[in-house]
């Protein structure tokens, strides 16, 4: 009894742990994200960026994190209170359960299912549910406006992100992680599938973008069109939860990126293989030059309509999807891979 | 085939306006085009021209060169500018003569149109080069432009 | 059966106030929407929230007075608003400028006329999701304006004319520093349209969008770019000579296309005519006088008199009524802003909310102009 007690606390207990280590660094990851979202961006635009709290500023979004605990949480009146307050706390959470299944290195997985690649689609597109909630109870038009587009958007893209990575998915023969990386020691997967893979890449990375509803997908925003869309009516550390999540949520869509095209945190040509710890170094490494892309899509493009952003997916990206997966089907058919 | 040409021109242009912000991303920190503002508060130099705000300059003697004859504030167009004037005998001719009591300017009133100047016939009162205006109270936005116990320079007539 | 579906899922018009705060609508201008879901089925703008009365303020002012209002009404084209009341003045005067006036007058108009296309273009981008034009457009519009601090001390409300001539004479580096900023802007011209002009989704979302026919155009009102853009040749430099735009020659820009995207384009364009003009006059700025002395008090003979420039945004006209005193009887500013904002909701009506945002950013209003 005393056993099972013991195992059974003990193992809660290291639950707890490893939860609170996820979270600790995922806070940091999203703040460090955030700063370097405005540097970067300010690189972009011949500006200096965020410099003065701390070395490279890099203490900026504490200190604006800490601005924004300060502030009131204001709110519509006629606002529906409880959907009203839950909603950002479904859109952060949403964005953390995904974190479990990343695999930061070898050792450094918490949780390793076998169907981890289809886990980290599923919840990462439940997200959209606290955003339409929000818009939907904050009482505001524009707030329903961009809810309203980013179930929209969701919904369509959700398609092309998981039929791009199952392209990938005919490469491997597994949705668990840890076994898709292990298939890339003879190579990552984008160079094993060559063209369709690339081509799978591509639609991914558009589609992931507009999953994360960043610019040029950012229509659920849309600062010059609805204010601040779906989040009008946040304040205070609800919004700032929004905000975070956002980062969260693209580093995410960067991390399956990585996974799945890029060897996780297998070295390049295994030049640190004798070194499995720098595991984690080359998956946050990989998935930051992921990141920096996005960045750099974000702060290029005009924004798209929100009939042009369907146009784009169903008459462009699904269909050459589809038959990218049949491309990809024959390539393995007639065993054109490249494995070193 | 215009569907393929639509995606292979579109990637193509997509391709082209990374490439304009990659290639000033890469030279962000030569060309940086902001300033880092109270950083260089003491070196940042206006033009000479610029307006900063009006004001009489004083020479050593305490002496400035208004003579009172009102014309900067008629040609004021908002009333930024009141004179407060009175008359006093000239040591030299004896006669009476118009001279300033006050020159008070309102700074926050002012558009820096720069007709006051413009209208001055004895350039009295100039343009500094001041810019930095906020100050803690409105009240010290109204300026007396004249030093306390400074007169008109000799020999200045309008 | 009356229960069909769409009774059922009947769908209903509603309203939403885009503005006066929105930050599309680029200063205090509220359009009263009726949309359909995300169609937009009628626009209303409402205006009067910048109202300062500058009409009425003018028949306060005398006629140099009234100029440095004038700077406040098109801030962008602060050159060639004052431009058009000290020529009415000039004129009624039948006063005859310098060269060396007509010349610098238009040197700064059309350097007015680049900075202004600048910041549209800066916002327009921005508008349309592309924040970083916004810098690019304001890095090169930051030159023009040092030239124009060095030049008359004020960088926006410049109020460099006056009736009678200029303010203060060119300082002898001047022509240096605007064949440099020419120089310089020639090379980042292009890349505005590699970054913005080309991009497939700058094309997706201006192309078709808010045409606007050449009847409409003419019947609206519009002038300058708008009218430009949708074949309307209402170029006043062209119809209308004043100042040095007699003796010059140069190209009227016209689109037929009547969309969004041809008014970009005409924009665009002009940015490279003033390029043009400029050049043909920087180095042969004639010697002379910089004003002409005028009376302390300038009166107008008695009577009506108009004028009209080509600002930025389009025909600014200014109308006096005089009656021979030193103030005007009346007068009234025919500014380009206000007709050109009329013609939106023939634009708009059947388009979306991100084609609104497009559409009155090529309007290129600047609220303050429209209200007065």
């Amino acid at each position: 009894m005393t056993d099972l007690f013991t195992t059974y606390t003990g193992s809660v207990l290291q639950m707890l742990l490893i939860a609170a280590g996820y979270l600790g660094f995922f806070a940091i990851a999203g703040l460090l994200l955030v700063w370097l979202e405005r540097r970067v961006a300010a690189f972009f635009q011949l500006r200096l960026g965020p410099n003065r709290v701390g070395p490279f500023g890099l203490m900026q979004t504490i200190a604006d994190a800490l601005k924004l605990l300060s502030k009131e949480l204001t709110g519509t009146d006629k606002a529906d209170k409880f959907l009203y307050n839950l909603a950002p706390y479904f859109v952060i959470i949403t964005a953390l359960i995904a974190l479990a299944v990343l695999p930061f290195s070898q050792q450094i997985q918490a949780f390793d299912i076998n169907i981890g690649l289809f886990f980290l689609t599923a919840v990462s597109s439940v997200g959209v549910i606290g955003i339409l909630l929000g818009g939907w109870s904050s009482n505001n038009k524009y707030a329903l406006i961009g809810a309203m587009r980013s179930g929209v958007q969701t919904v369509s893209y959700e398609l092309s992100v998981g039929l791009s990575l199952l392209t990938m998915v005919l490469l491997t023969g597994s949705l668990q992680l840890s076994e898709i990386i292990e298939v890339q020691k003879d190579g990552w997967l984008i160079v094993q599938g060559h063209v369709p893979a690339l081509i799978a890449f591509l639609i991914f990375m558009i589609a992931g973008t507009a999953e994360t509803n960043r610019a040029p997908f950012d229509l659920v925003e849309a600062e010059s069109e609805l204010g601040a869309g779906f989040h009008t009516e946040y304040s205070g550390m609800k919004f700032a939860y929004f905000f975070l999540a956002e980062f969260i949520n693209m580093f995410i869509i960067a991390a399956i990126a990585v996974v799945v095209f890029f060897g996780g945190w297998l070295s390049p040509f295994g030049i640190t293989e004798s070194l499995p710890w720098l595991g984690a170094f080359w998956f946050l490494g990989k998935t930051l030059v992921i990141i920096f892309l996005m960045m750099w899509f974000r702060w290029t493009f005009p924004r798209l309509r929100v009939d042009q952003i369907l146009t784009l997916e169903w008459k462009y990206l699904l269909p050459i999807n589809l038959f990218n997966i049949v491309f990809m089907a024959v390539i393995i058919w007639l065993n054109l891979e490249i494995k070193f | 085939m215009s569907y393929f040409s639509d995606i292979y021109n579109g990637v193509k242009t997509l391709l082209q306006g990374m490439g304009v912000t990659g290639k000033y991303f890469i030279h962000a920190r030569k060309e940086i085009i902001t300033q880092e503002y109270p950083d260089n508060k003491d070196t940042l130099k206006m033009f000479d021209r610029f307006r900063g705000e009006v004001v009489m300059p004083h020479d050593e003697l305490n002496e400035h060169r208004c003579t009172g004859c009102q014309k900067c504030e008629i040609a004021c167009p908002n009333g930024s500018i009141e004179i407060i004037w009175d008359r006093g005998i000239d040591e030299e001719t004896g006669k009476k003569k118009k001279k300033i009591d006050k020159h008070i300017y309102h700074l926050g009133m002012c558009t820096m149109c720069g007709l006051c100047i413009e209208a001055c016939p004895t350039d009295a009162i100039v343009w500094s080069q001041k810019f930095n205006h906020a100050t803690l109270e409105r009240s010290e936005l109204t300026k007396i432009l004249n030093k306390p116990g400074s007169v008109v320079k000799k020999g200045i007539e309008d | 059966m009356t229960n069909t579906i769409s009774d059922r899922f009947k769908t209903e018009e509603y309203f939403i106030n885009m503005g006066p705060q929105h930050p599309a609508t680029h200063g205090v201008l509220r359009l009263i929407l009726t949309i359909d879901g995300e169609i937009i089925k009628n626009v209303e703008p409402d205006l009067g929230y910048i109202h300062r009365s500058i009409e009425k303020m003018s028949e306060r002012d005398s006629y140099q007075q009234i100029v440095h209002l004038t700077d406040r009404m098109d801030y962008l084209s602060a050159h060639m608003n004052n431009e058009a009341v000290c020529l009415l003045v000039e004129n009624a005067l039948e006063m005859e400028m310098p060269e060396r006036v007509k010349v610098i007058r238009t040197i700064m108009a059309e350097l007015t006329r680049i900075a202004s296309h600048l910041l549209w273009w800066g916002v327009m981008g921005m508008d349309v999701g592309a924040l970083t034009t916004f810098m690019y457009g304001f890095r090169d519009r930051e030159l023009i304006n040092d030239i124009f601090e060095e030049t008359c001390g004020a960088r926006l409300t410049m109020n460099y004319n006056i009736p009678g001539g200029l303010m203060f004479d060119i300082l002898p580096n001047f022509q240096q520093r605007v064949k440099d900023f020419l120089t310089h802007f020639k090379t980042k011209l292009p890349e505005y349209d590699t970054l913005l002009t080309n991009n497939v989704i700058f094309q997706k979302r201006t192309k078709g969008v808010g045409y606007l026919s050449m009847e409409d155009a003419i019947s609206f009102g519009t002038s300058g770019p708008v009218g430009r853009g949708s074949g309307y040749s209402c170029d006043v430099r062209k119809h209308h000579p004043y100042s040095a735009y007699t003796n010059i020659d140069f190209k009227e820009v016209i689109r037929t296309e009547g969309d969004t995207l041809a008014r970009y384009e005409v924009r665009i364009q002009e940015m490279w005519e003033s390029i043009a003009i400029i050049e043909n006059l920087i180095d042969n700025i004639p010697e002379g006088d910089f004003k002409v002395a005028t009376k302390a008090v300038i009166k107008l003979p008695k009577g009506e008199f108009y004028q009209k420039v080509e600002t930025a945004r389009g025909e600014l006209g200014v109308f006096v009524v005089s009656t021979g005193t030193k103030n005007p009887y009346r007068i009234k500013f025919r500014s380009p802003g206000f007709s050109n904002l009329s013609a939106l909701n023939k634009m708009i009506v059947g388009g979306k909310i991100g084609d609104l945002v497009a559409v009155t950013s090529t309007l290129d209003l600047v609220i303050p102009d429209i209200d007065r």
